[in-house]
C-alpha cells in the first residue's frame, strides 16, 4: 500500500511540475508586458501600459494586426462553408469514391507544414499573389478545411440517422428537414470547426512567412522578424495580444464543448 | 439546401450526385491549392535545374545535408522520449482523478491553442543569457556566469517538448480512460505490486495511445522549424528550416524539393506504420 502511495505522489508531483512548465512561461510574458521597465525583469518594478501604447503608435504592428484579423475572419468563413458542405456530402455513405475524396481533403493534416507551405508558395507566386490578403486566405483555408471536415463529420456521426427520414415521412420538405433537424444538431460541430479555422489562421506562421511581404504581413510574421536579436519588451505586448486572441477563441470553444455534439480536440493523424 | 436533405434520407436517385456536388467545391479547392502544387514542388526535385537525380545525390551525400538530417532525427527522438516520460503521468492523473480532469484538460488545452511562436518566444525571455532565469541565478549568487540554456540543444529540447506535449497527452488520456477501472484494483488484489500492476496491466493496454501519441510527436518534430530556429544554435539547423532557407534565401528549388520529398516520405511511412501497429494491437 505504501509503495502505491509513493507512486501516486510521484505521478502528482510530475503532473504539477509539467503543468507549471506548460503554463508559466506564457504567464510570465503576459506579466512582463505590463512592466514599466525597459529591461526584462521579473517581477516588474511597476505597472504601465507603455508597451501597448508603443504598439498602437507603431504603424507596422497596427497594420499587421489588422491583416491578421482580416485573414482570420475570411479564412474561418470560407473554410467553414467549404468544409461543412463536404462533411455533409461525405456523411452516411461509404463508397470508395467518397473515401478517396475524404483522404484528399484530410491530406493537409498529414503533410509536413513546411512542405505544404513550399508547394502553396510555388503556386501563389506563379499567380503573382504573394503579398496579398487573398493569398493568405487561400493558403490558410486549405490548411483549415480538414479541421472543419473532422469536427462537422464527428457531429454528423453522433446524430440519429433516422431523424431526417422521420421528418420526411411526417411531411417536411427536404430543405425544411435539413434546416430544422440536421443543421441544429450539427451546429456545435460547425462552430467548433469555425473556431479551429480561426485560431489556425491567426497563429499560422510558416505559410505566412512565404506569402508575406514587408507591406502585407500577418502579426506572427511581424513578430518573427522582430524576435531575432535583442528582445524588447514591446514584443511581450504583441505576444500577449496574440495569446489573448487565442484564449478568446478557446473560451468560445469550451462554451460550445459543454453542449452535446461538439467535436473533441482534432489532431493531425 | 434541397440536395443535402435528399441525401441524408439515404435514398433516391439524386442522392449520389448530390453527395458529389457537396464535396466537389472543397475537393477542387484542396486539389488546386494543395495537392497539385505539392506534386509540382516534389517534381522539381528531379527536374530542377536539370533532369536527373542530382539533387538527391546532393542531399544524401553531402555532409551538410547529412548533418542536418542527423540533427533533425536526434532532436525528434529526444523530444519524443521526453514527451512520453513527462506526458504519461499527466495523462494518468487526468484520467484517474476526476477532480483534476477539468483543470488539467484546461492546462493542456491552453498551450495547445496558443501560437507556437509566442510559446517559443516565452522561452527566449526566460532562458537567454540575460533572461529571467539567469538573472535570478546571478542575483542570488548561485552562479558566477550565466548558464547557457539557449542557442544549443538544451534550449531546443526545452521548447520542443513544451510545444508537443499535448499531442502525446491527449491520445494517452483517451486510452487510459478506456481501461476498465476495476482492472488495477483486481491486479492489486491478486498480489501485484503497484509497479508490477502498472507494467503488466496498464502499460500494455495503453500501447495504442502511446504509439499514436509518440508517432505524432516524432513526426511533428521532424517537420518543425520555428522552435529550433529560435532556440537552437547556429549549427543546429533542421530539415524544415533548411527547406525554408533553400527557397527563401538561395532560391534552390531542386534541393528544397528533394529535402521535402525525403521529409514527406519519412512522415507518411511512419504514420502508416504506426497506424498498422495500432490496428494490429486492437482486439477484433
Amino acid at each position: 500500500m505504501n509503495a502505491g502511495r509513493l507512486w501516486r505522489w510521484l505521478a502528482y508531483t510530475v503532473c504539477g511540475l509539467v503543468a507549471i512548465y506548460l503554463i508559466a512561461p506564457m504567464l510570465i510574458v503576459v506579466i512582463i508586458s505590463f512592466s514599466s521597465s525597459a529591461l526584462l525583469t521579473f517581477p516588474p518594478p511597476g505597472f504601465s501600459w507603455r508597451w501597448y501604447q508603443n504598439l498602437v503608435t507603431t504603424p507596422a504592428w497596427r497594420e499587421s494586426f489588422t491583416v491578421s484579423l482580416e485573414v482570420m475572419t475570411l479564412t474561418a468563413l470560407l473554410a467553414t462553408t467549404l468544409g461543412t458542405m463536404a462533411a455533409v456530402g461525405l456523411a452516411g455513405r461509404r463508397t470508395r469514391w467518397l473515401a478517396g475524396l475524404r483522404t484528399l481533403l484530410m491530406a493537409p493534416l498529414v503533410v509536413p507544414q513546411i512542405v505544404s507551405a513550399a508547394g502553396i508558395f510555388l503556386l501563389l507566386d506563379a499567380c503573382g499573389w504573394v503579398g496579398t490578403i487573398r493569398a493568405l486566405v487561400t493558403a490558410h483555408t486549405v490548411l483549415a478545411i480538414p479541421y472543419v471536415v473532422a469536427t462537422v463529420g464527428a457531429a454528423l456521426e453522433t446524430t440519429d440517422p433516422g431523424l431526417v427520414p422521420a421528418a420526411l415521412t411526417l411531411g417536411a420538405t427536404p430543405s425544411v428537414a435539413f434546416r430544422r433537424i440536421t443543421l441544429p444538431l450539427i451546429r456545435p460541430g460547425i462552430l467548433s470547426g469555425l473556431l479551429f479555422a480561426a485560431v489556425l489562421s491567426f497563429d499560422e506562421l510558416i505559410v505566412s512567412l512565404f506569402l508575406s511581404t514587408p507591406r502585407t504581413r500577418t502579426v506572427t510574421v511581424q513578430m518573427w522578424s522582430n524576435v531575432f536579436g535583442d528582445i524588447d519588451p514591446a514584443i511581450t505586448a504583441i505576444a500577449s495580444l496574440i495569446l489573448l486572441v487565442s484564449m478568446l477563441l478557446l473560451g468560445a470553444y469550451s462554451l460550445i464543448g459543454r453542449r452535446r455534439g461538439a467535436g473533441s480536440v482534432v489532431m493531425p493523424l | 439546401m434541397e440536395p443535402v436533405a435528399a441525401d441524408l434520407t439515404g435514398a433516391g436517385p439524386t442522392s449520389r450526385a448530390s453527395h458529389l456536388l457537396l464535396v466537389l467545391p472543397a475537393t477542387l479547392f484542396v486539389l488546386v491549392v494543395f495537392a497539385l502544387p505539392v506534386a509540382w514542388l516534389l517534381s522539381r526535385s528531379v527536374s530542377d535545374p536539370a533532369w536527373g537525380l542530382d539533387n538527391f545525390r546532393t542531399v544524401l551525400r553531402e555532409p551538410v545535408y547529412l548533418g542536418l538530417m542527423r540533427n533533425t532525427v536526434q532532436i525528434s527522438v529526444a523530444t519524443t522520449v521526453l514527451c512520453v516520460l513527462l506526458g504519461y503521468p499527466v495523462a494518468h492523473v487526468m484520467a484517474t482523478c476526476p477532480r483534476l480532469t477539468r483543470l488539467l484538460t484546461f492546462v493542456v488545452l491552453v498551450p495547445f491553442w496558443s501560437s507556437v511562436l509566442v510559446r517559443t518566444f516565452a522561452w527566449m525571455v526566460l532562458l537567454q543569457n540575460n533572461g529571467l532565469i539567469n538573472r535570478a541565478l546571478l542575483g542570488s549568487g548561485l552562479v558566477r556566469q550565466p548558464i547557457e540554456m539557449i542557442f544549443n540543444r538544451t534550449g531546443v529540447l526545452i521548447g520542443m517538448v513544451q510545444v508537443l506535449l499535448p499531442f502525446v497527452i491527449f491520445p494517452l488520456y483517451g486510452s487510459i480512460r478506456a481501461i476498465d477501472p476495476a482492472l488495477m484494483p483486481a491486479a492489486a488484489c491478486m498480489g501485484a505490486t503497484p509497479a508490477r500492476a502498472f507494467l503488466r496491466v496498464q502499460l500494455p493496454l495503453t500501447i495504442p495511445g502511446l504509439t499514436t501519441g509518440a508517432t505524432l510527436v516524432f513526426v511533428l518534430s521532424l517537420g518543425y522549424f520555428v522552435t529550433p530556429a529560435l532556440l537552437g544554435g547556429r549549427r543546429d539547423v533542421v530539415i524544415a528550416r533548411m527547406i525554408q532557407m533553400e527557397i527563401g534565401q538561395f532560391g534552390d528549388w531542386g534541393v528544397a524539393a528533394a529535402l521535402s520529398l525525403v521529409l514527406l516520405v519519412a512522415t507518411l511511412s511512419l504514420l502508416g506504420f504506426s497506424r498498422l501497429l495500432v490496428r494490429r494491437g486492437r482486439p477484433t
